[in-house]
């Protein structure tokens, strides 16, 4: 049995099933509110909220079970001394310590050392001092992606749009770019695009974690030597831009992507909806539609609707779309079937 | 002493009463005396800044208000949820 946490444009909704034999909708919580993002603290066994209501603001909830008793959680917000205000939170970690980390807009990392009751902002990127020069990108200064790196908690890659790739080896006291190699169509060429870089989703080998893969803004990346350059391995699909990605655990040469067409049409290339995998670092690319829609289907995938649980020949995965349908393999990608067809927009899909 | 009325879920929030007793000169004071008095709807009304989000609207005394519109003794400030916050 698989739970899923889906995280809609009008509430966070629990799926448990097989893919293949059918999935249930389990519990509703936060009807009516955008859930940008939920997950299962693997270590506290909470679920993780994360709401913005277009009321009263981001906020982020704990819960031991959807239906239970919600509670908000503390420090969730920007400190005094800028006229800036949290906007919107974007992705919750596991760290390798228990720490758990959270990426929001504007460019604020938190961590919580009680299973996400609490949380205090990170000031050493905070305070960067690149940070006047940093750009948001569509979805605004959206700190969306959190890399730990196996059995080494002091070092962390982050990925934020429109600024790029940071990595720190220190426990978060310093922090470098790690944008080499990064080619954007989206300024003239030859042109340093300083911190205009828009990654889009950012993940690492687990078991080669100086391997990482880079969903970008039009581009897929691949990099050996844990985020300090870049190369283009994008060629092989029927189009480079496209948001989530997952990689295999047991393989270190996986990723899949869902491509859209461009930035222009960010909608599922020719009306087919189709999962794309390599098992060689990049070097090709397959496509893996078998049970998903194949005409007359313009989905949009979102950057957090993509994830996995299990690996190797037991990799499951799951994606849902701004349609409201969430899509579930149980065997890697090779066959597909609808876990639910009806739902809100899908922002989030993670699997617990 | 300004009254302060709130609805779901904010008067949830607020111990589940409506209505609050507050001092200040303006709408933004009475709402900040509020938040420290009920610190469980910190940054649901003002954000961190202390500014009133975008999609609350206030009413003093049935008139619409804003963050500096001056309360006096005895008004009444409504928050409400706008409707412009059911775009999304």
């Amino acid at each position: 049995m698989t739970e899923l946490l889906v995280g809609t444009k009008k509430g966070l909704f629990v799926l448990e099933g097989e893919p293949g034999e059918g999935f249930e909708i389990t519990a509703r919580a936060f009807a009516g509110e955008p859930v940008e993002y939920a997950m299962r603290d693997p270590r506290s066994g909470r679920i993780l909220a994360a709401v913005t209501s277009a009321f009263y603001g981001p906020k982020l909830h704990y819960a031991e079970d959807a239906d239970g008793e919600w509670e908000q959680a503390t420090g969730v917000a920007l400190p005094d001394g800028r006229n800036e205000a949290l906007a919107r939170l974007w992705v919750i970690v596991a760290g390798e310590d228990g720490t758990l980390y959270m990426g929001g807009d504007p460019g604020v990392l938190f961590t919580s050392q009680d299973g996400g009751a609490s949380w205090s902002i990170v000031r050493s990127l905070w305070d960067h001092p690149t940070r006047p020069d940093w750009q948001p990108g569509g979805g605004g200064l959206c700190l969306h992606s959190i890399v730990p790196w196996p059995g080494e908690p002091e070092r962390l890659a982050l990925a934020m749009s429109a600024v790029g790739v940071w990595l720190t080896d220190d426990g978060m006291r310093t922090w470098r770019h790690g944008n080499d190699g990064l080619a954007p169509r989206y300024v003239p060429e030859g042109t340093d695009p300083g911190m205009t870089l828009c990654v889009h989703d950012l993940h690492r080998a687990a078991r080669r974690p100086e391997r990482m893969f880079m969903q970008f803004h039009g581009g897929v990346y691949r990099s050996d030597d844990a985020g300090a350059s870049w190369t283009d391995i994008g060629a092989g699909l029927p189009s480079d831009f496209g948001f989530p990605m997952v990689l295999d655990p047991a393989d270190p040469d996986s990723a899949y992507v869902i491509p859209l067409t461009a930035d222009m049409d960010r909608t599922t290339p020719d009306g087919r909806v189709r999962v794309y995998e390599t098992r060689d670092a990049g070097e090709t690319w397959t496509a893996r539609g078998d049970g998903l829609p194949s005409e007359h289907a313009y989905l949009t995938v979102l950057r957090q609707a993509l994830d996995r649980t299990g690996s190797g020949d037991a990799l499951e995965l799951y994606f849902g779309a701004t349609s409201g349908a969430v899509y579930a393999s149980g065997d890697a990608g090779a066959s597909w079937s609808a876990a639910a067809e009806h739902l809100p927009p899908v922002y989030s899909v993670r699997t617990a | 002493m300004t009254t302060v009325r709130l609805r779901e879920p904010l008067k949830r929030l607020a111990g589940g009463r409506a209505d609050h007793e507050l001092e200040g000169a303006t709408v933004v004071d009475v709402l900040a005396a509020l938040e420290r008095e009920q610190p469980a709807l910190a940054g649901w009304i003002l954000d961190e800044r202390g500014h009133l989000r975008r999609h609350i609207n206030v009413y003093v005394g049935g008139e619409r208000g804003a963050a500096d519109t001056r309360v006096a003794a005895g008004d009444r400030v409504d928050v409400l949820p706008a409707i412009s916050g059911g775009a999304r």
